[in-house]
């Protein structure tokens, strides 16, 4: 047989096994077989050293040239033969993707309603350059009524159900809150400049802006009213400030609060002892649906006491009226963050059901920022 | 308070709108409640005649009547009103009618077994007063199937406001007409109170004011007038439905007299029979044990602080609060004596609060009654008398002396603008004070201004103010943006107000809720939780479970879990970070993060999943939640002390204190079991506690910049030992040696494995730990590492007394 028949039919067989082998030992056995060192090719090759030189001139690059092809041939088969066997691997390998995750951790956790609401009023208020200032919940009568211009015995303290406490040791008369407002006493009050607890905010001297939040209490329990809730206090303190900025303070906030481009709201003289002349803020709101709408409709919703701080509050403080005056604000703040969210019940705020925390509570990621949107 | 719009326009002349009058109402501050037409509201309710009402057979408390309303046939109706009876005349509903004070239509319906066509109704059904005693009792004379409400009167609009505590002016009518006219919506018409003529010397002197001078004396001016042979009986028709409009039940002309100046005048006055006074009586303090029987059929308990007029008997009447059943007027009255006093509004308030006592009197009175009305009340009143019942005044009988506060205030005009940003002409400050009875002299920019008998209130410039301001319109006031004092903003929030905020997005990024619990808990549960002092007792409790300040935060949780467990959900995660109060000092609050975890609510999430099997919560979830939030405040939880010194309410082996130097910061632990039992919780409890303001103070920075950060380009390697120690030996103590061994090559050590059993001895332990070693300015050789391998296993050996592991 000639060395040219040889090769093709060395050529042919190794082709058809090589095409043949069914996986990676088989396809090794036609490379020993043809590539070994006792290979048919390998044969082939080892067959050039008897060859005349002339011959060898023209078989050594066919035999080569059939060597090189019958290795290309078998890396190519590998190849398959590999991505055959990785895609039959990733075809048994498959999940069911839809099996449910556990839900995070940061998916499950919820802060509460009045938590976020007053995160929502520290965002609005320090915008417009109030700090938030605080006090003590279990407060003196002098803090809590007397320097607040209450006059001993005035129907107005009994507007206030007022939760008293058993004498303690310092013999101090002392009630628990019944509102922020001792807050701007102490804010003002030379008396608290060193205060006996680092969260108490200490006196300051005019320009005052602050706004006071806290836990207040009053003998008092319905759908709307429990005996602890909390309650929301702004003052401005300087030498110039009149109604005129309150009305656009209290704008401004609520427009930002409920998240509307407008809101008209009506002011009605009445009465507080702190302040002088007082007014009742109404809110203009649309009842006609389930919810109330606010800043629409025809109806009025009343959300704020206000008014120009007493003279004899600020001579309390011990500071002149005649020089200095301003004006101060309160609201409920579990009243407003139920307009807002919807919530039909004040009492469970405070019953701790997690079904209510999970529906009412918000994200804990979900920060209240002038930037991102109060809420998103 | 109620009145209607033909009342009102007996004292002002006006042509405006009930609407218009309505809406001025409230922007005068006189806040409107409610405005209804009551003809309109209760047009469909007849006079009826009770013909028979016999007893349910099957409810002892129900009658079954046969009711005349007029159609020519009897409608059987169950009715439940004690004075059902046959006989009576009353107000009949037929099915269909809207029942204003049930917010209900009535239907046709069968009661235990009975037909009920309809309804017999009381005046608070029909909103006309509070009055749920009974259905309304008509005189025998009514008509029968004709309109109550023609019947009655009652066909006109009726106000509803409320009187803030500083307007006893505006308790009457005619103090509300005069608000309106300054308004500028009419004119105020003027009363006739001029002096009634006497017949002759009072059978009654003036009343003797017994008082000792360390006494509190709640009377002022006493004033009283005799009038003899009187014709009493029951008052005009339009005196009836005057009253009736506004919630009030007629009695007899000469009470219905006193209480149409009371609605009228806000002045309130009371009425004896003289013939049932005992002796010459006077004004004294009750003493104890002293009692009345009062107007409103209860019996009160009186003391040394109450005024009242008494007799020869005891007391008549409680001083500015309520008079006596004992000397009440009746139709069978032929002489009255009637009383116009003033009193200390303190005195009456402290008075009416002690005795829960809510009248129309107590109302007015403790809001100061105008002083200049007691004698020409008694005028207004007598003056009545005479012309509906009669008689014969005799001398008024006055002692004491009136109270006027006599207020002149310096007003500069200036004022006005400066509190509120309004302009207002001098003119109209000047039209405005003077239409709401200040007497104003003077001209230029500062006025005087003398405050009327009626306005105790005013006392000062900026009381001024408001009287303009709320005459101009608060709507009127420019709104001006309030500049900002600095552009760059300072730090809002305090050190303390940061980290609650923080520690609450901290704890509900691990799945937990925030809730917010009461501040106050039981007594028992204070007690238990270390509380319970006086101090923080509260005086006057809401409820039982509600007596006492919490001394922690955790009783409030495991009340929430324990009613979340009853409602089915027993695997909770919640938090509260609130107020605790450790005394009742302002320093005694502090602020806490507190967390519990219930069942198997871990930080993977609660319950049975696929990829993994529930476990029940152990320590060290509580002991993570309190390491999350010390990390999110800046602190390490490894850095700070840990103590095996759990809480009272902690199980002892299974809990820990966590300190820094002095301070306690906060405790984490299981609930002991004992006190699972006593707090009936029957699932795994896990708590934490972290005290917000123990933290101590960050330092103060000098500066922003990070420190440099130093990458070597040396591979770390890692050594594992394992030893074999007693149980009582910590992991922390272990850790502490191996990372001591050489401070400046080993990055970190972790511990890997912890296990006991018999082949390690009994009371020991196995810690296995992975040591990480950070060549740093050169690779470490073999002889290099044997030896700081050699220190570490000598320094953990000598620590903790134990081996290592072969």
């Amino acid at each position: 047989m000639s060395l040219e028949n040889q090769i093709a039919t060395l050529r042919a067989d190794l082709s058809a096994a090589i095409a043949a082998a069914g996986d990676e030992a088989a396809l090794d056995a036609v490379r020993v077989s043809a590539l070994g060192k006792k290979g048919s090719v390998s044969a082939l090759l080892a067959s050039l050293g008897s060859m005349a030189p002339e011959e060898r001139k023209s078989a050594g690059p066919a035999i080569n040239g059939l060597k090189a092809e019958i290795a290309g041939l078998i890396e190519d088969k590998s190849g398959a033969l590999k991505s055959a066997a990785l895609d039959a691997r990733l075809k048994a390998e498959t999940v069911d993707i839809t099996l449910p995750l556990r839900p995070a951790p940061t998916a499950r956790g919820r802060i509460h309603p009045v938590s976020q609401t007053i995160d929502e009023i520290t965002a609005i208020f320090s915008d417009m350059g109030f700090s938030i200032a605080e006090g003590p919940d279990i407060e003196t009568d002098y803090f809590n009524f007397t320097a607040l211009n209450f006059p001993e015995g005035h129907p107005a303290r009994e507007m206030h159900d007022t939760f008293f406490m058993k004498m303690g040791a310092d013999g101090v008369k002392k009630v628990l809150r019944t509102h922020t407002s001792p807050v701007q006493m102490r804010v003002m009050q030379k008396t608290n400049e060193k205060p006996a607890a680092s969260y108490i905010t200490p006196a300051m001297d005019p320009p005052i802006r602050v706004v006071m939040p806290g836990r207040t209490y009053r003998n008092d329990s319905d759908q709307t009213h429990t005996p602890m809730f909390h309650q929301v206090e702004g003052l401005v303190i300087d030498k110039s400030s009149h109604i005129g900025q309150l009305r656009w303070v209290l704008e401004e906030f609520l427009k930002a609060y409920f998240e509307i481009p407008n809101v008209t709201l009506r002011f009605r003289p009445s009465f507080f002892p702190f302040t002088e002349p007082s007014m009742e803020v109404d809110v203009q709101c649309d009842r006609s649906g389930s919810e109330v709408k606010i800043g629409e409709g025809s109806d009025w919703l009343e959300i704020l006491g206000c008014g120009m701080v007493h003279p004899n509050v600020i001579r309390n403080a011990g500071l002149d009226p005649d020089i200095y005056q301003g004006f101060a604000w309160g609201m409920g703040i579990d009243r407003i963050a139920m307009l807002k969210y919807g919530m039909p019940d004040l009492r469970a705020f405070f019953d701790g059901d997690q079904r209510w925390l999970d529906h009412y509570g918000f994200r804990p990621l979900d920060l209240p920022t002038l930037f991102g949107g109060l809420s998103s | 308070m109620k009145f209607t719009l033909d009342w009102l326009k007996e004292h002002l002349d006006t042509d405006a709108s009930a609407t218009e009058i309505g809406e001025t109402l409230t922007k005068v501050g006189l806040e409107l409640e409610g405005m209804e037409d009551q003809g309109k509201a209760l047009s469909a309710f007849v006079t009826a005649h009770i013909v028979s009402a016999e007893q349910h057979p099957n409810a002892d408390k129900l009658r079954v009547c046969k009711v005349d309303a007029g159609t020519g046939e009897l409608i059987d109706v169950v009715c439940g009103a004690p004075n059902a009876r046959t006989g009576l005349k009353s107000v009949f509903a037929f099915p269909g009618t809207y029942i204003p004070g049930k917010d209900m239509t009535i239907g046709k319906g069968n009661i235990r077994g009975q037909v009920s066509n309809g309804m017999l109704c009381s005046n608070a059904e029909l909103e006309l007063s509070n009055d749920h005693d009974g259905i309304i009792e008509l005189p025998e004379d009514a008509p029968v199937g004709v309109k109550y409400t023609d019947y009655a009167g009652i066909n006109g609009v009726v106000f509803d406001i409320s009187i803030t505590p500083n307007r006893g002016d505006a308790t009457g009518v005619y103090g509300i007409a005069r608000d309106l006219a300054a308004f500028g919506l009419g004119t105020l018409k003027a009363t006739d109170m001029s002096p009634v003529p006497s017949k002759g010397e009072s059978p009654i002197a003036p009343l003797p004011q017994l008082f000792g001078a360390d006494e509190p004396r709640t009377s002022r001016k006493f004033g009283g007038r005799y009038i003899a042979n009187v014709k009493n009986g029951p008052s005009p028709a339009w005196l009836q439905q005057r009253l009736r409009a506004v919630g009030l039940r007629p009695v007899n002309a000469i009470v219905d007299i006193t209480n149409w100046v009371s609605l009228g005048w806000g002045r309130p006055l009371h009425a004896y029979d003289a013939d049932k006074i005992v002796g010459q009586p006077v004004l004294r303090n009750a003493r104890p044990g002293e009692t009345i029987d009062a107007l409103d059929n209860k019996i009160y308990s009186l003391d040394e602080t109450m005024t009242v007029i008494a007799d020869d008997l005891g007391p008549l009447c409680l001083g500015g609060i309520m008079g006596g059943i004992r000397s009440s007027t009746t139709d069978e009255t032929v002489n009255v004596f009637m009383e116009c006093a003033s009193w200390d509004p303190e005195l009456v308030a402290r008075t009416g609060r002690k005795t829960g006592i809510v009248s129309d009197a107590r109302y007015r009175l403790e809001r100061q009654v105008d002083p200049a009305l007691t004698e020409p009340g008694l005028e207004l009143a007598t003056r009545l008398v005479m012309d509906l019942c009669g008689g014969e005044p005799m001398e008024p009988a006055i002692s004491g002396e009136d109270v006027f506060p006599n207020t002149g205030v310096e007003f500069p005009l200036a004022e006005v603008r400066r509190l509120t940003g309004l302009t207002v002409e001098p003119m109209i400050i000047n039209a405005i004070l003077t239409r709401l009875g200040f007497e104003i002299s003077g001209k230029g920019d500062v006025l005087s201004v003398k405050v009327p008998s009626w306005r105790p209130d005013v006392t000062q410039k900026a009381d001024l103010v408001e009287e303009v301001m709320r005459m101009v319109g608060v709507d009127n006031v420019p709104v001006e943006p309030l500049a900002r004092l600095s552009h760059v903003a300072p730090r809002m929030l305090t050190n303390i107000q940061n980290r609650r905020r923080i520690a609450r997005r901290a704890l509900a990024a691990r799945g937990l809720d925030e809730a917010v619990t009461w501040s106050f808990i039981s007594h028992d549960e204070a007690t238990r939780f270390g509380g319970g002092s006086e101090g923080l007792q509260l005086a006057n409790a809401i409820a039982s479970d509600m007596t006492d300040m919490r001394p922690s935060l955790l009783p409030g949780l495991l009340a929430a879990a324990r009613r979340n467990a009853n409602r089915g959900l027993a695997d909770l995660a919640i938090f509260e970070v609130g107020q605790v109060f450790l005394s009742d000092a302002p320093e005694g609050q502090h602020t806490y993060a507190t967390g519990i975890r219930t069942g198997t609510a871990r930080l993977t999430g609660a319950g049975r999943h696929w990829s993994g099997k529930p476990e029940a919560v152990g320590v060290f979830d509580a002991k993570a939640d309190l390491g999350a939030v010390l990390d999110a405040l800046g602190y390490d939880i490894d850095k700070v002390q840990l103590f095996a010194e759990p809480a009272p309410w902690s199980h002892p082996g299974r809990g820990g204190r966590v300190a820094q130097g002095p301070k306690t910061l906060g405790w984490f632990g299981e609930l002991h079991p004992a006190w699972a039992t006593q707090l009936d919780i029957d699932f795994p409890v896990v708590a934490f506690e972290l005290d917000l303001d123990a933290l101590p103070e960050p330092r103060k920075k000098a500066t922003r910049t990070k420190p440099a950060l130093d990458l070597s380009a040396l591979m770390p390697l890692t050594r594992d030992f394992a030893f074999v120690v007693d149980r009582a030996v910590t992991a922390a103590a272990i850790l502490r040696a191996a990372r001591g061994a050489d401070k400046a090559l080993i990055k970190d050590v972790t511990v890997f494995d912890v296990f006991e059993g018999s082949h390690v001895g009994e009371g020991k332990k196995s810690v296995a730990i992975e040591v990480t070693i950070q060549p740093s300015d050169k690779t470490l050789t073999e002889e290099d590492i044997d030896r700081i391998s050699a220190g570490i296993v000598a320094a953990v050996t000598k620590t903790s007394g134990g081996t290592l592991r072969a």
